[in-house]
């Protein structure tokens, strides 16, 4: 990847995550999963996928399914910085007059469907997919899910479905920051060695780290759309730009009082390290 | 016509029609060569199936999904709810052996909780023929709407003529002034012989196939009241959330007064065997339904 277009990115990241960190407040958001996605999303959106939401009746365009839902605010952040979703509604966070609220839903363009309930979404990929085929089309469908969603046992029948069909078009894209709702995943339900099990089921799997840019336009440039469904695990960290929350099972469901989310501000622009005091709330 | 015949012409004619099946292909032996890539085997895994349906809708498809009864509605139920409910989605659903039709199964394919379940779906609509005479009358209705659609798919025969189908509207079979009976699905060819017996025993017996639960036929319950003196409900599902939870809802909300009497499966699943035999046991054979009714009529004068 060219420097200019690697600073850019990582310009375009550093902003989407400061339009996250104030969601967690007044209500707050699960911050820690939307952070970790961030990166992955960015490049998915600015340099992978075609989708435009002012075209999304578009026969021929790509799809992105965010499944493991909880990082629907990495999404509204995206969509402001990409002119899809007015920055003032973001303030409408958690507020009956909008729709903007803890899992993604169809009323923000851009989200194509509803999700929050983990291992629903694998399957509706997996039925666009096969449309996509019935017009012999090449949209490429994207399908993101969580580490913790793995422990679903719909997505391994999705991936088994998904391999019979040899659905060359559909690209499932794990979130690997090695935490689920209270604890790292290897303390709960271990999934490693995640690779070989992937592999395993059929699909042609990769392994990168998701917050560099290099290797998220390696791996998917290089894709090959005629093998089959393919899983790239992107191994993250939960938080990733706060190092006050990065991989802590404590921080999960964040909710900050307005100093610490200034002082959050400044710790993404490493000014100074946040003071955190407020609890996370594991009750979700 | 068969069922499967029906939805070979409807899925040749347009193309937006999708035949999935969670390999119950008994209805569909035939269509894989005729519709092609149309016909989708996704394997036992009703829950992937109802969520590929979802994503297929999402592209502008009809999917009309085959599965058994029990595990179409139960195993895929927060599929169906969460990914085709919420969107409202057009996705169809065929439900294969519901109610009796399960017979020597056994409780785990005992789908009779299936009406309550899925009529608490908003948008879903629920419907239950009362034969393959029926069903093939009611079909191409309940497919040409825009909302998900559960029908309980039932292809037995005999001698009864229906009238056509009009979606929502239930089948006034005949009026009566002592009773009027309510059924739908498996459960009308009995009530329809009870209806005769009973009319030679000297009663006057109305009959009402339901066929559509959900619209329900609020117009046809209005009509009852005053002109008979009591309702009787049979059906080959739980007492809770069925026919009669329906009717009662209606009566209620509307504040109208009529004494109704449920047969039903109350809180317990049917004891498996031989269709008939099945029948018999659980009290919902002809001579059963003539006792228990004449016994109603006789309590209530």
């Amino acid at each position: 990847m060219k420097l200019e277009k690697r600073i850019e990115l990582q310009e375009f990241a550093l902003r989407v995550r400061e339009r996250i960190v104030p969601l967690a407040s007044e209500g707050g958001c699960f911050l820690g999963a939307s952070l970790s996605a961030v990166d992955m999303l960015t490049y998915l959106y600015t340099s992978f996928l075609k989708i435009d939401a002012q075209h999304l009746d578009d026969e021929n365009r790509d799809y992105l399914f965010l499944s493991k839902g909880h990082d629907v605010p990495a999404l509204y952040g995206i969509f402001v910085e990409l002119g899809w979703l007015e920055p003032e509604r973001l303030k409408n966070h958690l507020s009956v007059n909008d729709h903007i609220y803890w899992h993604p839903n169809q009323h923000i363009p851009g989200v194509e469907f509803h999700a929050g309930s983990l291992g629903q979404l694998p399957a509706v990929a997996i039925g666009v997919a096969l449309e996509i085929r019935l017009r012999k089309g090449n949209n490429r469908v994207v399908c993101i899910l969580g580490d913790g969603e793995l422990n679903e046992g719909s997505c391994w029948e999705a991936f088994l479905v998904a391999q019979a069909k040899q659905l060359s078009n559909l690209i499932f894209v794990v979130d690997r920051n090695h935490f689920q709702a209270n604890m790292a995943t290897e303390e709960l339900i271990p999934l490693e060695p995640l690779q070989d099990k992937c592999q395993a089921f059929g699909l042609q799997t990769y392994r990168i780290n998701g917050h560099d840019f290099d290797q998220l336009e390696e791996v998917f440039t290089q894709l090959e759309l005629n093998q089959g469904p393919s899983m790239i695990i992107c191994d993250t960290i939960r938080g990733k730009g706060l190092p006050s929350i990065e991989a802590r099972a404590d921080r999960w469901f964040c909710n900050f009082n307005s100093q610490e989310i200034a002082d959050l501000l400044d710790e993404l622009h490493q000014i100074k390290q946040a003071d955190i005091t407020s609890q996370t709330i594991v009750a979700r | 016509m068969t069922y499967e015949q029906l939805l070979q012409e409807i899925a040749t004619h347009d193309q937006r029609y999708v035949v999935m099946t969670a390999e119950n292909r008994a209805l569909v032996r035939n269509l894989p060569g005729i519709l092609g890539d149309r016909f989708i085997d996704t394997g036992i895994t009703e829950q992937t199936m109802m969520g590929a349906a979802a994503g297929l809708a999402l592209r502008g498809r009809k999917p009309i999904v085959h599965a058994l009864a029990a595990f179409l509605t139960m195993r895929a139920f927060e599929f169906t709810r969460t990914s085709i409910g919420i969107p409202n989605l057009p996705v169809k659903m065929s439900s294969f052996i519901p109610g009796f039709l399960s017979d020597g199964n056994g409780p785990t394919h005992q789908a009779i909780e299936d009406v309550a379940i899925m009529r608490s779906i908003p948008g879903m609509e629920v419907f239950a023929p009362a034969d393959e005479d029926d069903l093939v009358k009611m079909l191409p209705a309940i497919w040409e709407t825009e909302n998900p659609s559960y029908v309980r798919i039932n292809t037995t025969s005999n001698q009864y003529k229906h009238t056509n189908y009009e979606l929502g509207k239930a089948e006034i079979v005949a009026e009566g002034k002592d009773v009027t009976i309510l059924t739908y699905g498996f459960m009308f060819e009995n009530s329809y012989h009870a209806m005769l017996s009973l009319e030679e025993a000297g009663y006057d017996v109305g009959l009402v196939n339901v066929r559509s639960l959900k619209p329900f036929d609020v117009d046809m319950l209005k009509a009852l009241i005053g002109k008979t003196q009591l309702l009787v409900t049979i059906e080959d599902h739980f007492l809770t959330g069925g026919l009669f939870s329906i009717v009662a809802e209606n009566l209620v909300s509307n504040q109208w007064s009529i004494p109704v009497k449920p047969m039903a499966l109350d809180a317990h699943w049917f004891r498996p065997a031989r269709l008939q035999e099945v029948v018999e046991y659980e009290g919902f054979d002809v001579p059963n339904l003539v006792l228990r009714i004449s016994k109603f009529i006789q309590e209530n004068q």
